[in-house]
């Protein structure tokens, strides 16, 4: 499991070394072919930033030779707003009096034809964490009704157990997220003081439990205002070399979502929470640059969290997957549109129009690109 | 230029052309026409079976460019076999070409369960044109299997790299009954043409197209180098030497 392998370093001192990277170490990154992790703690560093531009420069060439003139298309449905965790963050969170919501079978289906409208073939299902009302059976239920219509399906739930996954990869569950959140373990009490995530190792340990299962794809990440971005980045770094290794049938994905601003229930305007770890649209580029001259083979995700003229910039830059027309609220997309969403989204424009933006950039927006036979359990 | 022979099929050019990766279909229509490529393989993973009008495949209709439907994405002999008869279907083809890689992130092909699949599927009808190692004993099962041609990789799929295996490719080349198609690494014009001067019979090319500045461009080049190539093995490379020739030979007392 991951956890002997993260009990044997220091977050301080990680921090330290990644602090006292230099515009030595950060030039020999750039000129290697294969890059480690000391490279990508030197890449991630305050050093690399006047080098920039000669990052984007590699990281938009070895991702077009990996990925093509290509981005993967998306699309969140969320399920539920139930959830029995507290995280200061989330306005899912237990805490926050706002009207619970979980979509019955016909009000999925509602969903699914609104989304399939769109043009997507790949959705990935959200919830909170529940286990009466949206546990195991309900998601299994869940892939069951709308696999016939989607080739690719993704979850972004409360972790599971190893069998728990191997049924629903059974169902056709294709991929996983699972951010670990921080990996600041002291702090990440402080964030999740109640419910089932509060357990750090449970969570990660996750990812083990997944290539455990065989799953097709597991999404990493962390989110980017809790703690340090460029401790917790290695650390999600350190997180995937230990699965690749161990875990090698299994693809992976990284995304780094940057907090957005969350709607306290009994205000009516929302709450702009200040989080203490901003990271600057530059340092994200660095960030995304960065990962793509660690590993030229991994997906980058960007969401519709981030802003629209940025998102247009990021297209050729080194992510691979996008979504867009997104909803974060359960039933948003046709059901009960004035839900509560989880967060405030910041790219507004449809899919259509996100679509026309790619290809405007000589890219191709792709709908889909698996296959419901690949994978499927054959008797 | 003599035709090349795979199955039932004979081909005019000996360039084959992978359709991923490319900005736009039309771009991609774009190369493969400047290429004159005859056959193209599409992944079924990114055709959308149920529209009967998919633009990936039907570009090619008017054009009489054959499809070679691969099952990338497949990890085993079951998946594989699984999707080559919905590739089938789809594509209205029993060619296929058969991409088992459990490595997501190298794409490695593994031998067994290609060479599993290989069985069943020639049993099945299919015409198969499996992606390999450059292992010369991997091929010559692979034609006991029933195969009907083989494509084996120069270098890591997707990485330009030329040709890494070439000392596996010749004596692939010299023991082959099928057909030898050096299938990924191909990363520029001129290591297609070294392909080809060895006695390749043909190429497959996607990337070093594809990530080109400038793809029709760099079809044609591979075009021209693909020909090239195969005219100048036809024409017999002169031999190089490692050794330099002794003026005075060392037998030359015999002829005293």
């Amino acid at each position: 499991m991951f956890t002997e392998q993260f009990n044997k370093y220091s977050w301080e001192i990680i921090k330290q070394s990644i602090l006292n990277k230099t515009a030595h170490d950060v030039r020999m990154a750039l000129q290697k072919e294969k890059r480690d992790l000391e490279d990508f703690k030197a890449l991630i560093s305050p050093a690399a930033a006047p080098h920039l531009e000669e990052m984007a420069v590699i990281s938009q060439k070895l991702t077009q030779k990996r990925f093509g003139k290509t981005i993967q298309m998306y699309i969140p449905l969320y399920l539920s707003n139930e959830c029995q965790n507290i995280c200061t963050y989330c306005a899912f969170s237990l805490d926050n009096k706002i009207r619970r919501k979980t979509l019955s079978d016909a009000e999925i289906l509602e969903e699914v034809r609104m989304i399939k409208k769109m043009g997507y073939d790949h959705v990935l299902l959200v919830t909170g964490e529940a286990n009466q009302t949206v546990g195991v059976e309900y998601l299994k239920k869940a892939i069951r009704l709308i696999k016939p219509y989607f080739s690719n399906v993704s979850l972004e739930v409360q972790p599971l157990d190893t069998t728990d996954y191997t049924e629903l990869i059974e169902e056709g569950l294709n991929t996983v997220l699972v951010y670990q959140e921080t990996y600041h373990q002291e702090n990440y009490k402080f964030y999740h003081p109640k419910g089932k995530k509060s357990n750090f190792n449970y969570r990660l340990e996750t990812p083990d439990r997944l290539g455990k299962a065989e799953i097709h794809k597991i999404g990493l990440g962390t989110l980017i205002g809790l703690e340090d971005w460029r401790t917790d980045c290695f650390f999600t770094a350190l997180h995937l070399n230990y699965l690749e290794k161990n875990y090698w049938q299994t693809k992976y994905s990284v995304s780094f979502p940057r907090l957005r601003p969350i709607e306290l229930a009994g205000t009516e305007q929302t709450v702009l929470k200040d989080y203490d770890n901003y990271m600057n649209d530059r340092e994200l580029v660095q960030l995304i640059c960065a990962w793509r001259l660690f590993n030229t083979e991994l997906e980058i995700s960007i969401s519709t969290r981030e802003e629209e003229r940025f998102r247009n910039h990021l297209v050729k830059l080194g992510i691979t997957s996008m979504s867009a027309g997104s909803k974060t609220n359960p039933g948003g997309y046709a059901v009960e549109q004035g839900s509560l969403e989880q967060f405030e989204i910041s790219d507004e424009r449809s899919a259509e129009e996100v679509a026309e933006m790619i290809k405007k950039q000589g890219y191709e927006p792709v709908w889909k690109d698996w296959d419901k036979t690949l994978g499927a359990k054959l008797c | 230029m003599e035709k090349l022979n795979i199955a039932d099929k004979e081909f005019s050019s000996r360039l084959f052309l992978g359709t991923g990766k490319f900005g736009s279909i039309a771009e991609m229509e774009a190369a493969v026409l400047a290429s004159e490529t005859e056959m193209v393989t599409i992944a079924l993973k990114r055709i959308d079976a149920e529209t009967e009008t998919d633009t990936l495949t039907s570009c090619f209709k008017p054009h009489h460019i054959n499809l070679l439907p691969n099952t990338s994405g497949a990890r085993n002999a079951k998946e594989a076999i699984f999707a080559a008869q919905l590739a089938r279907e789809a594509m209205e083809t029993n060619w296929l070409k058969l991409e088992i890689h459990p490595d997501p992130k190298y794409l490695m092909p593994d031998a067994l369960e290609t060479l599993r699949a290989t069985e069943e599927l020639a049993k099945m009808g299919f015409i198969i044109l499996p992606y390999i190692h450059a292992d010369p004993v991997l091929c010559k099962q692979l034609e006991n299997a029933g195969t009907a041609a083989v494509m084996p990789l120069g270098a890591p799929i997707g990485t330009n790299k030329g040709l890494k295996t070439i000392d596996f490719l010749e004596i692939i080349i010299e023991q082959s009954k099928v057909p030898v198609i050096v299938d990924a690494g191909i990363g520029a014009p001129s290591d297609a043409a070294k392909a080809m001067e060895i006695g390749a019979d043909a190429v497959l090319v996607n990337t070093a197209i594809a990530s080109s500045k400038d793809p029709v461009q760099m079809a044609l080049a591979f075009k021209l180098a693909v020909t090239s190539g195969r005219i100048a093995f036809l024409a017999g490379t002169g031999a190089s030497r490692n050794q330099a020739e002794a003026s005075s030979p060392l037998t030359a007392f015999l002829n005293l």
